[in-house]
This record gives C-alpha cells, sequence and structure tokens, in this order.
C-alpha cells in the first residue's frame, strides 16, 4: 500500500479513530492511520479493557470468598496480583493486535508515528512521510489529568497508567476523584483487601450520576469496607520513606490519613499539544478541547475532530459513534445526524454496577419537564435472587406529558448489560406503552426494567 | 443480488427531487467515485457518486424524472462477476416498494416482460387518509396531541421515517396542521394557518382569462414559494429606511481599486456587505433569530447574499463576514455568485446564514422591501446610488445618495434597535474609513 495521498487520514488509532477509518474504507474511501504507540488507544491498552479484566478477577474472588453462601467450598484460595496484571496485559495485547487485523482487513494505511497538521493541509508522521488528503479527522485523545502536587511520581501516586500494572499491593490505598475510573479502581483493590478511602470534592460519589443512585453506591461501597469521603479535598501528600500522609480538607476541618499509595483519579486533559492545530488555525475551546459542530468540523475547512479530544462525556463509544457520523457526513451519506448527548450511555463497572443514559431526574426537573418516576428494587426479582445479588434498583425518568423515556438509572449485578434496553428504546422513541407491551423473559433482571417502567405508572406488579 | 441505488438524501429535510440526468449508460463499467447522476434538488443541482463497483446493470428511473421519493431504487448495480442474467428475475416494483418510504401504490411503475414502461416513481405520501406513514411512537403521540397530521411533516429519521425533532420542528414552525383554521372555529385564532392556497390551472377563474402557457414549478420555486408564504403570513415584519450619502465610499473604492498590482475589483456591494456585518457585530441584538423559547443572539455574523439565478434565486453565504476583508469578501461573493448560477452549491453554502442582504442597486431600483429570509431576524435591501439633489450646510448641493431599507422580525428585533442598526450603518458608510480599521 504505496503512496501518500488520501480521501481521508485519521490521527489517532483509539477506539475514535480506527472506527472512523474503518467506516471511511467501507464508505469507498482510500483512508490513512497515524497512530504513535498503540492500536486501539487508551480504551484497548490503558482503559476500558485491561480495567475491566482486572475486576473481572475481582469479581471472581469476590464469589470465592461467599462460596459458603451457595454450598460451596473453597479452601486456601487467594490471588496473585502480578498474575491478575498479567491476564489483563495479555487481553489488552490481544484485541490490539485484532484492530490491527481489521485495519488491513479494510485497506487502511497504518503509518507508525506521531502525526501533526503542516499547516499546508498535509500531515507529517514524525521519522516518515508527509501524507496528503482533503479531509483530516485528529483522534488523539486523552490522558490523565494532573492537579499539583497530586502527579505521579514514579513511586506513591500512581495515574491509572501505573495503577494498572502495580508494582505493590497497597494495604491502604486513597484514591482521589470518585468518577467511572476513580470508582473501578477503588473497587478492584478493595476487593483484593486493600484498607481503601475514597476523596470526592464534589457532595457525592459518582457525580454524575442520579443522585439517587449516588446515595446507594456510597452506602453499597461502605458495606463493603470502604470509606467514603465526600466534600474532601486532598490538600497536602507529605511522601515518608515507605508511606504517604494525606492532608483531607473537608470544607476547612482538616485530617489525616496515612496510606501506602494513592491513585489520582481527577479527569483528563486532551492531547492537543505539538499537533500543528496553531498552523493549522484549529481552535480550541475555553476548556482546552477542540472546537466542532455537530457535525464534528473543526474551524478549519477539512479538519474535524472526535473522541476525547473534542470532550466530554470522554467514553470510547462516543468517540466511535462521532467518528462514524463525523466520515457518513463527508461521504454525504443519508440519515446522519449529530449525537444526541441524552442517547449516550455510561456505565461503571465497580461493584454493585452502575448504568445510565439520558436525564436524571434532577435534570429532567431542572429542564422544566414534568416527570413521572418509577424504582424497582433487586430485591423483587426472582432472579436476582437466584443468583445472590439482592441489592440494587432499575430507576426509570419519563416526561409525564408525552410519554417520552427521558432518563434510566440502574445500580446492581449485571447492570452495565442491561442498560443497553433503554437505549434501544430511546433510540426508536418508545413511549411508555410500547415498554409495557414488551415481553421480557422469566426470570431474568430485565424484569425489573419492566416492572420499573410499570411502576413509573402506577402498575408495578411485584412490588 | 444486484446492489440497489438509492435516490439519496442531499439535505436532512430533502423528501424528493429530480433526477436530473445520467452520467452513465447501462452496461457501463462503475469505479466507486464515479459520478453515476445529476439530482437536482429545491437549492441545487448535485452530482452522485457511486459508493460501490460493478457494472450499471439497469436504470429503473431515467433522467429527467421530477418527484423521486428519497430511498426509492433509482437504478441496479451488478457486482464484478455478476450478469446480466441477475436483472431478469428481479420484481424492479416489488424493490421500489420495499423502499421504505412510503411509495404511493397507484404510481408504481408497472412492469410488461420486466420492462419499465411507467418512469415515473410517486413522490411521498400527501396526506391522503389511510396510507401509512412511518413514525416513532414518540413522534404519534406528540402530533396527536397537537393536533397535527404526521403525514404532512417531513421525515429526518431513518429512511424517512418522522421522529421527535420532525414534530418539534413542524410545531416550531405551525406546519403539519391536521385542520384547516375555519373547522376548527375558536381555537383558530391562536393556531397558525396553514399555507395559503392557490388555485391550479384547472381553476374556472382562468377560464375567463387569456391563453397562457403554464411553466411547471421548479422544486426552487416551490420552495421559494411555502417559505416566503410562511414568512409574510407569520413574521410581524416592519420597515426602516435612511439615506446615505456614498460619495466618500466612491472615493475610497477608487483608490482602493487604483492601486497599484490590485487583483482585486471591490464593488460597491462589497462594501455595503462588510458595513453590515460590523454593524451587526455592534449591534449585535439586530443579529439575531426568535423561538418560543428564546431569541437565539448568534455570535457570528454569517452574511447571506441574494443571488438571482435561472428560474428563482437563492442565499449563498458569506461566513464571519465581519472578520474578513474586503479583498476576500468580494473574491468569495463572486466565486459563490458564480458557483449559485451554475447551480453548483453545497447545501452548508446556502444554509444557515444569519441576516441577509439583497442588492437591486443594479437595476436602478431607488427603494424596496424584503420579505424575511426566516429564521433570520433581519433583511436589508439595497437602492441604487443615484445623483440626488441634497442639502449640506444649509445649501442645495449634488450628492450619491443610495436608500437602505432595513425590514425586521418584529418578534425579536424592536424599533429602537432597528432605528440604531440603520443609524450606526449610515455613519460606517459615510465615513468608511471604519471599514478598514
Ligand atoms: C482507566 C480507564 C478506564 C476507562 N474505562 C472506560 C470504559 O469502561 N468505558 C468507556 O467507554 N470508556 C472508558 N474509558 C475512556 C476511554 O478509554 C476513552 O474515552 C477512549 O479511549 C477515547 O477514545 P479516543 O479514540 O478519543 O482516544 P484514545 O483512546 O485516547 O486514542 C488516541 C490515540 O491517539 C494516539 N495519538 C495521540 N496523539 C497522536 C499523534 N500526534 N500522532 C499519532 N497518534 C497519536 C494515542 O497514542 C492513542 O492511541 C476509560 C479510560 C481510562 C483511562
Amino acid at each position: 500500500m504505496g503512496g501518500t495521498k488520501f480521501d481521508l487520514i485519521v490521527i489517532g488509532g483509539g477506539p475514535g479513530g480506527y472506527v472512523a477509518a474503518i467506516r471511511a474504507a467501507q464508505l469507498g474511501m482510500r483512508v490513512g492511520l497515524v497512530e504513535r504507540e498503540h492500536l486501539g488507544g487508551i480504551c484497548l491498552n490503558w482503559g476500558c479493557i485491561p480495567t475491566k479484566a482486572l475486576l473481572r478477577s475481582a469479581e471472581v474472588y469476590d464469589h470465592m470468598k461467599h462460596a459458603a453462601d451457595f454450598g460451596l467450598i473453597a479452601r486456601d484460595f487467594g490471588f496473585d496480583l502480578p498474575k491478575v496484571v498479567e491476564r489483563s496485559r495479555k487481553v489488552a495485547a490481544q484485541l490490539s493486535g485484532g484492530v490491527k487485523h481489521l485495519l488491513k482487513k479494510n485497506k487502511v494505511a497504518v503509518f507508525d508515528g506521531h502525526g501533526a497538521l503542516d499547516g499546508k493541509g498535509g500531515v507529517a508522521v514524525a521519522g516518515g512521510p508527509t501524507l496528503t488528503a482533503p479531509h483530516v479527522v485528529i483522534a488523539t485523545g486523552a490522558r490523565a489529568r494532573h492537579l499539583p502536587g497530586l502527579e505521579p511520581d514514579g513511586r506513591f501516586v500512581w495515574s491509572y497508567r501505573e495503577a494498572l500494572v502495580p508494582d505493590i499491593h497497597p494495604k491502604r490505598l486513597l484514591v482521589i476523584g470518585s468518577g467511572a475510573i476513580g470508582i473501578e479502581f477503588a473497587s478492584f483493590f478493595n476487593s483484593l483487601g486493600s484498607e481503601v478511602t475514597v476523596a470526592e470534592v464534589l457532595p457525592r460519589v459518582l457525580p454524575f450520576e442520579d443522585e439517587e443512585i449516588s446515595a446507594l453506591a456510597h452506602k453499597a461501597f461502605e458495606k463493603k469496607g470502604m470509606t467514603i469521603r465526600v466534600g474532601t479535598r486532598v490538600a497536602e501528600l507529605r511522601k515518608g520513606a515507605d508511606e504517604v500522609v494525606a492532608v483531607l480538607d473537608a470544607g476547612g476541618e482538616t485530617s489525616e490519613i496515612i496510606v501506602d499509595r494513592v491513585i489520582a483519579a481527577v479527569g483528563v486533559v486532551p492531547n492537543v499539544e505539538d499537533i500543528g492545530l496553531e498552523a493549522a488555525g484549529v481552535t480550541l475551546t475555553d476548556r482546552g478541547f477542540i472546537r466542532v459542530d455537530g457535525w464534528l468540523r473543526a474551524s478549519t475547512e477539512g479538519i474535524y475532530a472526535i473522541g476525547d479530544v473534542v470532550g466530554p462525556p470522554c467514553l470510547a463509544h462516543k468517540a466511535s459513534h462521532e467518528g462514524v457520523i463525523c466520515v457518513e457526513r463527508i461521504a454525504g451519506a443519508s440519515d446522519v445526524h449529530p449525537l444526541d448527548a441524552d442517547r449516550i450511555p455510561a456505565c461503571t463497572y465497580c461493584r454493585p454496577q452502575v448504568a445510565s443514559v439520558g436525564l436524571s431526574e434532577a435534570r429532567a426537573r431542572e429542564r422544566g419537564r414534568a416527570v413521572r418516576v418509577g424504582r424497582f428494587p433487586f430485591l423483587g426479582n426472582g432472579k436476582a435472587i437466584a443468583l445472590g445479588e439482592p441489592e440494587g434498583m432499575v430507576k426509570t425518568v419519563f416526561d409525564a406529558d408525552t410519554g417520552e423515556l427521558l432518563g434510566a438509572h440502574m445500580i446492581g449485578a449485571e447492570v452495565t448489560e442491561l442498560i443497553q434496553g433503554y437505549g434501544i428504546a430511546k433510540s426508536l422513541e418508545t413511549t411508555e406503552a410500547e415498554l409495557m407491551h414488551t415481553v421480557f423473559p422469566h426470570p431474568t433482571l430485565s424484569e425489573m426494567m419492566h416492572e420499573s417502567v410499570l411502576d413509573a405508572h402506577g402498575r408495578a406488579i411485584h412490588f | 443480488m444486484p446492489i440497489q441505488i438509492l435516490m439519496p438524501a442531499l439535505s436532512p429535510t430533502m423528501t424528493e427531487g429530480k433526477l436530473a440526468d445520467w452520467k452513465k449508460r447501462e452496461g457501463d463499467p462503475v469505479a466507486a467515485g464515479d459520478v453515476l447522476c445529476e439530482i437536482e434538488t429545491d437549492k441545487a443541482t448535485m452530482e452522485v457518486e457511486a459508493v460501490d463497483e460493478g457494472v450499471l446493470g439497469r436504470i429503473v428511473v431515467p433522467g429527467g424524472t421530477d418527484n423521486v421519493a428519497v430511498n426509492s431504487v433509482i437504478a441496479l448495480l451488478l457486482e464484478e462477476g455478476e450478469d446480466a442474467g441477475a436483472l431478469e428475475n428481479l420484481d424492479v416494483p416489488a424493490l421500489v416498494k420495499a423502499a421504505p418510504v412510503s411509495v404511493g401504490e397507484s404510481a408504481l411503475p408497472t412492469p410488461v416482460n420486466g420492462q419499465i414502461t411507467d418512469s415515473v416513481t410517486r413522490a411521498a405520501p400527501t396526506g391522503a387518509q389511510g396510507e401509512r406513514v412511518f413514525a416513532s411512537p414518540l413522534a404519534r403521540r406528540m402530533a396527536s396531541q397537537n393536533g397535527l397530521d404526521l403525514s404532512r411533516i417531513d421525515g429526518s429519521g431513518p429512511r424517512g421515517r418522522v421522529v421527535r425533532r420532525d414534530v418539534e420542528k413542524a410545531l416550531a414552525e405551525g406546519t403539519g396542521r391536521a385542520t384547516a383554521p375555519a373547522e376548527t372555529s375558536a381555537a383558530a385564532s391562536s393556531a397558525p394557518a396553514p399555507a395559503a392556497k392557490a388555485p391550479t390551472a384547472a381553476d374556472p377563474v382562468f377560464a375567463l382569462m387569456p391563453e397562457f402557457e403554464a411553466l411547471p414549478n421548479t422544486n426552487m420555486r416551490k420552495t421559494i414559494a411555502t417559505r416566503l408564504t410562511e414568512s409574510a403570513r407569520d413574521v410581524p415584519h416592519f420597515n426602516v429606511s435612511v439615506d446615505v450619502d456614498l460619495d466618500a465610499l466612491l472615493a475610497l473604492r477608487t483608490q482602493l481599486n487604483d492601486r497599484e498590482g490590485a487583483d482585486y475589483k471591490l464593488s460597491v456591494n462589497d462594501f455595503i456587505v462588510k458595513a453590515t456585518a460590523l454593524t451587526l457585530v455592534k449591534v449585535p441584538e439586530a443579529n439575531v433569530a426568535y423561538t418560543d423559547d428564546a431569541i437565539l443572539r448568534f455570535k457570528r455574523v454569517d452574511i447571506s447574499v441574494a443571488v438571482a439565478v435561472k428560474g428563482g434565486l437563492i442565499t449563498p453565504i458569506l461566513k464571519d463576514a465581519a472578520s474578513k476583508g474586503l479583498a476576500t469578501l468580494s473574491a468569495e461573493t463572486r466565486a459563490l455568485a458564480e458557483k449559485a448560477r451554475a447551480g453548483k452549491l453545497q447545501p452548508e453554502e446556502y444554509q444557515g446564514g444569519t441576516f441577509t442582504i439583497s442588492n437591486m442597486g443594479m437595476f436602478g431600483v431607488r427603494s424596496f422591501n424584503s420579505i424575511l429570509n426566516p429564521p433570520q431576524g433581519g433583511i436589508l435591501s439595497v437602492g441604487a446610488g443615484e445623483r440626488r439633489p441634497v442639502v449640506k450646510a444649509g445649501a442645495l448641493g449634488i450628492a450619491t445618495v443610495m436608500t437602505l431599507t432595513l425590514a425586521v422580525d418584529h418578534r425579536c428585533i424592536d424599533g429602537a434597535t432597528a432605528a440604531r442598526f440603520v443609524q450606526d450603518l449610515k455613519r460606517l458608510i459615510e465615513d468608511p474609513i471604519g471599514l478598514m480599521l
């Protein structure tokens, strides 16, 4: 695959970039993709996938701990952290190899190296050729944000990168930030027996979820033995020879805890440096992300940006979907629409799991909607009891006037696999009526999704 | 199985279009990216490129066919290795029927020995009762709650399905009503009226009039008719005029055009565009659109310029006109006008301006009022610059004077704002050095 002239060039091979490249190739474009480190991006190599592999080990281990509840006998069991990590790395490597194969199959030309706009309409690959195309998609992603005093130091303070390949099993761990990433690591190390403290500046954990879900999660985490400190800022880390004293500030009231390691999970910043944005005249938002319109077009003609580099929600499926919209629009395909943020599901794979799509109850009310809310607890579901997972809830929020499903919020076992049912309902624009008419198989956890809809209309059967 | 080539939607709101001309003939090999045919929409002619490769097996909808519904099959492409025999057993009308936009039954082309005789595929339903309209459950409910007829609403969802945003749009624009206001008596006064019906050519009223030739309405003509009827009927317009002294501007123009090595030729209109854009930056209250919930104040000035084209007019856009220099604006205007006349404007080149300028100065028109270009809040009508007697410093003199008339949407722009706008604009034109700063 020689040549440096393409119809479309993608910079960055994460879930935004590689999906955009494949879709463009399907639409008949000649596509070049530049990736400097690893195909699959953060998601496959240092994000979604390896964390899920770790969390699976933790889950199996949790089940082993409760073997007796199921009439099973497990003796002499434990964990081998290096082996757990090794499995996680293998899973990541396998999938990254898969992406390489997919790109090849779709005849996408992959260039290894750092790519940058050259300001003359081309893309320069460091140590390689300069590529040209009428359309360039920037999908360079994001990296961990470093707050002053909380930067990874090669020893005590980890970002997600270090936390994914831990050098020790920390007995005492402080996690700063209770978004999805922080909570997943907190949950993992908690299952492995670490004493975990989570410090969150905002007044609740998982602050982007529905308030009721945050409250239930808070309780569940405490029940599992975590210490949750909301409304709390980490004011200072005093590093000793073998341990760290963390000074916590809860609205002026300070306290100290001693830990072995600290994970800073305080958000991400976009990768916008050294990629020639200025020379190309591409402008940023106040928060430093690349500014794009609903079609993912940047301020300079012929330049587009997708995924984490254009801002939250920083999720792999959002990045991929933007990639598809962007190139389909370029190709002039019909029935392409800007992404509706209210239809992007969000999942956290801690135990218990959390999943949601659409507006929280509070947001729906802020938007002036008259709402009807339905709730159904895991305790009322046969399958949940049979699984030994009686904790959790499915909550639905409907527009009282039109019956539109505005949002759905779940906490409990396997909810990350369930949420897409409501995602489809939202895409198809069902009202409560079609959801009520749908036959849900028995016994499944999904029956709670039905019951929650019924409850919103005063018709729940099993509660 | 041969690949079906479907009538594409060239813009989100397009439901039908004219298949103007085929660029490939049956039996021609086709590579991805080849131009297959040209399609005329209400605004422009666009080329349709092949996505797949193969041999053009059969043209289902011939060139020159009007009102071809989006997503109906227009041709069949044989894949590599497939021979024409693959077409023999294909029931093309069935394919057309299977195309998800509901196509009027009776108007389907009829096959005779596998040959298509009737070349016309009819457009989507026009509101007849009982026809199947594809719509989401939510759209259905919202339509029935608001008394809208789904078959009168353009669907923008997959394969033309009517979805929430289409119903919201119809509500915002007051279209898609199920019943005429006369039938709804009391409620009528608050409900927006449907488009005034024009008579048909068969109407008896024409029988008493001289013989005529009926020139069928192009898509562009239909769009002009509906949009301007809606605007004139639903938007409360008022006009504000000023006379501006052009002499200083003309002197500056000569000076700039005569500069050595000037590779531009600035027109008076270029100056008016620039001055208008700068004034809109200064008076952002005039760079607005009215919606039911809020007045949208745009953060950039995108000027639509009315260009007369064969069979109508179109308004290509000078994006971010305030921050562009005169020479750039001049070159862009020329390029856009040429593209417009050639029918080659892309949708993003004529959709989305924030304010319109219409200039009839070249026809010697002294002054005129324009109808607003919805959803924009303002439109400026530019008359001819002519030598007129003026009173200057108490004495009668002669100056080149032009009359500018601003029409605004009173829902979002009040008299004081309109007056301030024309005052600032006048000042800038009469002291045009401000345009250079
Ligand atoms: C610990 C963790 C867990 C996560 N878990 C989830 C989850 O469960 N679900 C979920 O949806 N999301 C999750 N995310 C977020 C998810 O990883 C990101 O949203 C996603 O990877 C964004 O995709 P992207 O394509 O925009 O960017 P990235 O995946 O960051 O990919 C960008 C790619 O571009 C490359 N690159 C950057 N600059 C250049 C350049 N100049 N030249 C060439 N190449 C360049 C990088 O090497 C990288 O491979 C998680 C993130 C983390 C950190």
